[in-house]
């Protein structure tokens, strides 16, 4: 290699060296650390760790615990993400139209991406705190206030879900805006002249052609579903009575977890989160694919 | 079948006119070419008849029918657009199809209708591939069997060949020519293309900052401008243009076409040949005058001045026109 | 932006009728931010008086100050306010730095480092997190601001959008370039930087937002008040005063302020930020 060549290829290195570190340190190690540390038992607090190897993995996917998460979180991807999806789609559909005050509504719309989970969740507290919340004091069911919406086993999960979708809406929002703005308006016109109503041009226009958008809105979403953790922690502390809104990510890492102080289990738990998500990740990327041939 | 009359039709958008006071009568079965540069207004005025822009002020009549306020499904009419606006998702077969299903028709009859709009326009290999996979002329292709799947009365073409290359346009021209003849609708065609408003129109409309300029067959509206701007927009190279008093005494400005213009050894105005272009089959001559205004000749003759030469510049009183100085309106001589 | 054409007209009745829905919608989404501005604004006392306790009288700016106060919020947002522009400018700068490296260096095993960058997207934090907490802890960085932002200095998005960017210049510009004397260092000051300046933009804000917004990094290394950011602060004031609604809600206000006022004036870097991955092009 010439002499500028060798001198650009260390330039090079000096340039990523950061990234690489960090990106090693901080990502691959913890990686293949945590795969490791998956392997045993206790280690919490510094206390002696055991052995148990790779059945340790398959005794983590049968338990009940485990088992047990995996469904509280799918039920509550299932109860945000289309939700939330349609309720995404609806608003950007409302806004689209060119008609005076438009913007001010879609700044409305879109302002739930001013607030963080913490605070999402803590107005929410504010809302359905039994006795004193808001809603528990102007609507008149009585769940609301006995014992509370989040203190009730059948509709803890479900609070979570609604304060999850309103916390996405505007996030959400944007990103339909954004798909419907992509959308050439020929097409409309087209429809339209060939006799299309509304309807119709919705389902053989914008939905279509809001394809990728919507995948990548849904991926998304879910991983948000998967990664929940602070409204957890704030709100329901892993659920009335037990682990009813526990999911894999408050087992792994709530404070009120069965394994709170078990390092090798929660590292256990923590691999097998990661496959859930590469599964996830990689459907995007598949999905990326397929767009390709859309141009 | 139908013809469209519009009657003093003009659009406004704020402050700015658009399309001014048009009157046109487009005959049943006529083949009307809309020509113009870029924002005369000819695509709003299609739009208009399309339905997809309300006319400010006048009327529009398709057939017997005013249909200001009637929507563009129940005017009869089909459009297709300059980017062809085919369903991505949709397969040939079914983008044909659309505006059937739209209506309502039945699976079996929209099938035959799409299958013979297809065979009329050699798509019939293509029905089950998505527009994704077709070439820039198929596509369009499709969208011309779209359009005459209903067999409307009315054709709106808004400039169809521009995205095609040259060659292709050359051969698409022909095609549309023979499709018109074929189908028997009325074709309402937009272009700033000279050529195919040459090749193509059974008539000519040349617009010019929402003003129609002149109506007529191709060839009248070439050798009898009514106006500068006309007389300007149409051949190539464009008409030459004296000062008044310059070729002849008089206060009207004179044109002459390249191809009626005299290179002599006498004549009423001296120039130099500045260039001799050879293009094999004619020559283009560019000649200055003293006052440094070119003027193009257009020779097929082997033999002629060469480069550096003064020639005289002359052209026989039938083939020079008159443009008023003001107006640029042509003077009757 | 176009005129509406008849295509978007919307006539009459309709108009009155899509104006309604909207305005039921929107105030719906805003409820829970109207609670939350208005609370902030009443006495503690308030919110045993319903309806009263809804509408916008008896405003009083002490709970504010209390929250303040009591909540040690001013402590709490200069930690993460120091914590989020630590991460942001970090960020910045190393996926600048990588991605020009990426884009226009020449070095061996080029394309497989930028696999093992982008293969980084695919491990989650929640993932990390667990293994990163004993690794602060032995570096001794618990309850201090290196143990907050080091491990985010580097982002595989950032290299992969600022890549995106400098592959769209040709390669004569960097040739010409050569030829006109600029060396690496020149060339990504004049030429790749300003090009990246609108990716860039968006770029700092999302580091910013998730940086400001972080949750379960913080919470579980830090304990120490002292180096607490405002969303686990938040958590701590309201668990110690689980009944003062209006001091929660004074809380959220006060934390949230600085983001509003970031993305207000962020506004287009947010929009091309998030469409970045969800429309083509």
């Amino acid at each position: 290699m010439s002499r500028t060549r060798t001198r650009e290829a260390l330039l090079a290195f000096l340039f990523l060296l950061p990234a690489l570190v960090l990106l090693g340190v901080f990502v691959f190690y913890p990686l293949g650390r945590t795969i490791w540390l998956g392997l045993y038992r206790g280690g919490g607090f510094g206390g002696a760790k055991t052995y148990v190897g790779l059945q340790q993995y398959w005794d983590v996917l049968q338990s009940n615990e485990f088992r047990h998460s995996l469904g509280v979180t799918f039920l509550f991807a299932l109860i945000t993400v289309p939700a939330g999806l349609v309720i995404g789609l609806g608003l950007a559909v409302l806004a689209d139209k060119h008609l005076r005050g438009m913007r001010f509504f879609r700044t409305v719309y879109s302002s739930t991406v001013a607030t963080s989970v913490a605070v999402a969740s803590l107005i929410w507290l504010v809302l359905l705190q039994p006795q004193i919340g808001v809603l528990t004091n102007i609507l008149p069911f009585e769940v609301l206030k006995e014992p509370g919406l989040l203190q009730d086993p059948t509709w803890a999960l479900p609070a979570l879900g609604i304060v999850s979708i309103w916390a996405n809406a505007g996030f959400t929002f944007i990103i339909m805006t954004a798909g419907l703005q992509g959308i050439p308006r020929d097409l409309y016109e087209s429809a339209f002249v060939d006799g299309a109503g509304g309807w119709r041009r919705f389902t053989n226009v914008t939905v279509p052609l809001l394809g990728p958008t919507i995948l990548f809105a849904v991926v998304v979403l879910t991983v948000r579903a998967l990664q929940t953790y602070a409204e957890i922690d704030i709100l329901t502390g892993g659920g009335p009575q037990g682990d009813v809104t526990t999911t894999v990510t408050y087992l792994i890492y709530g404070r009120n977890s069965v394994i709170a102080f078990d390092t090798g289990l929660q590292a256990t738990v923590a691999v097998l989160l990661f496959l859930i998500m590469l599964v996830v990740s990689l459907i995007q990327f598949r999905g990326l694919e397929r767009r390709v041939h859309y141009g | 079948m139908a013809g469209v009359r519009l009657s003093n039709v003009s659009k406004r958008f704020g402050e700015v006119t658009a399309v001014d006071n048009v009157v046109l009568d487009i005959g049943d079965r006529e083949f009307m070419v809309l020509l113009g540069p870029s924002g005369c207004g000819k695509s709003t005025l299609l739009r208009m008849i399309a339905g997809l822009e309300d006319p400010t002020d006048g009327e529009i009549w398709i057939g017997e029918q005013l249909v200001n306020d009637v929507a563009p499904k129940q005017r009869d009419i089909a459009m297709v657009f300059q980017s062809y606006a085919l369903y991505p998702h949709k397969t040939v077969q079914a983008n044909i199809e659309f505006p059937l299903k739209a209506r309502g028709v039945g699976v079996r009859e929209r099938g035959h209708a799409a299958r013979d709009a297809a065979q009329l326009l050699g798509l019939s290999e293509l029905m089950s591939r998505k527009p994704g996979a077709l070439s820039g002329g198929q596509r369009q292709r499709v969208a011309l069997a779209r359009a005459i799947v209903r067999n409307p009365a009315v054709f709106l073409m808004d400039e169809p060949l521009s995205n095609l290359d040259a060659k292709l346009r050359g051969e698409t021209r022909a095609e549309l020519i023979a499709l018109h003849q074929r189908v028997e609708g009325t074709f309402i065609y937009v272009t700033h293309d000279q050529v195919e408003a040459m090749t193509m129109g059974t008539r000519v409309a040349v617009m010019q900052r929402g003003l129609l300029e002149q109506v007529g067959p191709p060839q009248e509206v070439y050798d009898r401008p009514a106006s500068l701007f006309v007389a300007q927009f149409l051949g190539t190279p464009p008409m030459n243009v004296f000062q008044p008093g310059l070729l002849e005494p008089g206060e009207h400005l004179v044109g002459v076409r390249p191809e009626h213009i005299r290179l002599d050894r006498e004549g009423p105005l001296t120039a130099r040949v500045a260039l001799v272009e050879a293009l094999g089959y004619e020559r283009l001559i560019t000649c200055v005058l003293p006052n440094e205004v070119r003027v193009v000749a257009r020779t097929s003759e082997v033999d002629g001045p060469r480069e550096g030469e003064a020639v005289f510049i002359d052209a026989e009183p039938r083939h020079r026109q008159h443009f008023d100085v003001e107006t640029g309106k042509r003077v009757e001589a | 932006m176009a005129e509406a054409s008849a295509l978007d007209r919307v006539s009459g009745s309709r108009k009155w009728a899509r104006y309604l829905v909207l305005t039921v919608v929107a105030i719906l989404l805003l409820f829970p931010i109207y609670v939350m501005v208005l609370f902030s604004l009443k006495p503690g006392t308030a919110i045993f008086d319903y309806p009263r306790a809804l509408l916008p009288v008896d405003l009083t700016l002490e709970t504010l100050k209390d929250a303040w106060n009591q909540g040690n919020l001013d402590r709490y947002l200069l930690n993460s306010a120091i914590v989020s522009i630590a991460i942001t400018v970090g960020t910045l700068i190393t996926s600048l730095l990588a991605a020009y490296a990426f884009s226009f260096m020449r070095f061996p095993l080029r394309g497989l480092l930028f696999y093992v960058v982008l293969a980084t997207l695919l491990v989650p934090a929640e993932v990390t997190i667990l293994a990163n907490t004993d690794t602060i802890k032995s570096l001794g960085w618990t309850d201090s601001y290196q143990g907050l932002v080091v491990p985010f200095l580097a982002a595989a998005f950032g290299v992969f959008l600022l890549r995106q960017v400098f592959l769209t210049v040709p390669k004569d510009l960097r040739e010409a370039a050569a030829l006109d004397g600029l060396g690496h260092f020149g060339f990504l000051r004049e030429v790749a930087a300003p090009l990246a300046r609108p990716t860039l933009g968006a770029l700092a804000l999302f580091s910013f937002l998730g940086a400001y917004n972080q949750y379960l990094w913080p919470q579980r290394i830090t304990n120490d008040p002292d180096y607490r950011t405002v969303q686990i602060g938040l958590r701590s004031l309201s668990s110690a005063n689980p009944d003062r609604l209006t001091l929660i809600t004074a809380g959220t206000l006060i934390a949230s302020a600085p983001i509003v006022i970031v993305l207000i004036g962020f506004q287009r870097q947010l929009i091309r930020g998030l469409t970045a991955g969800a429309v083509k092009g």
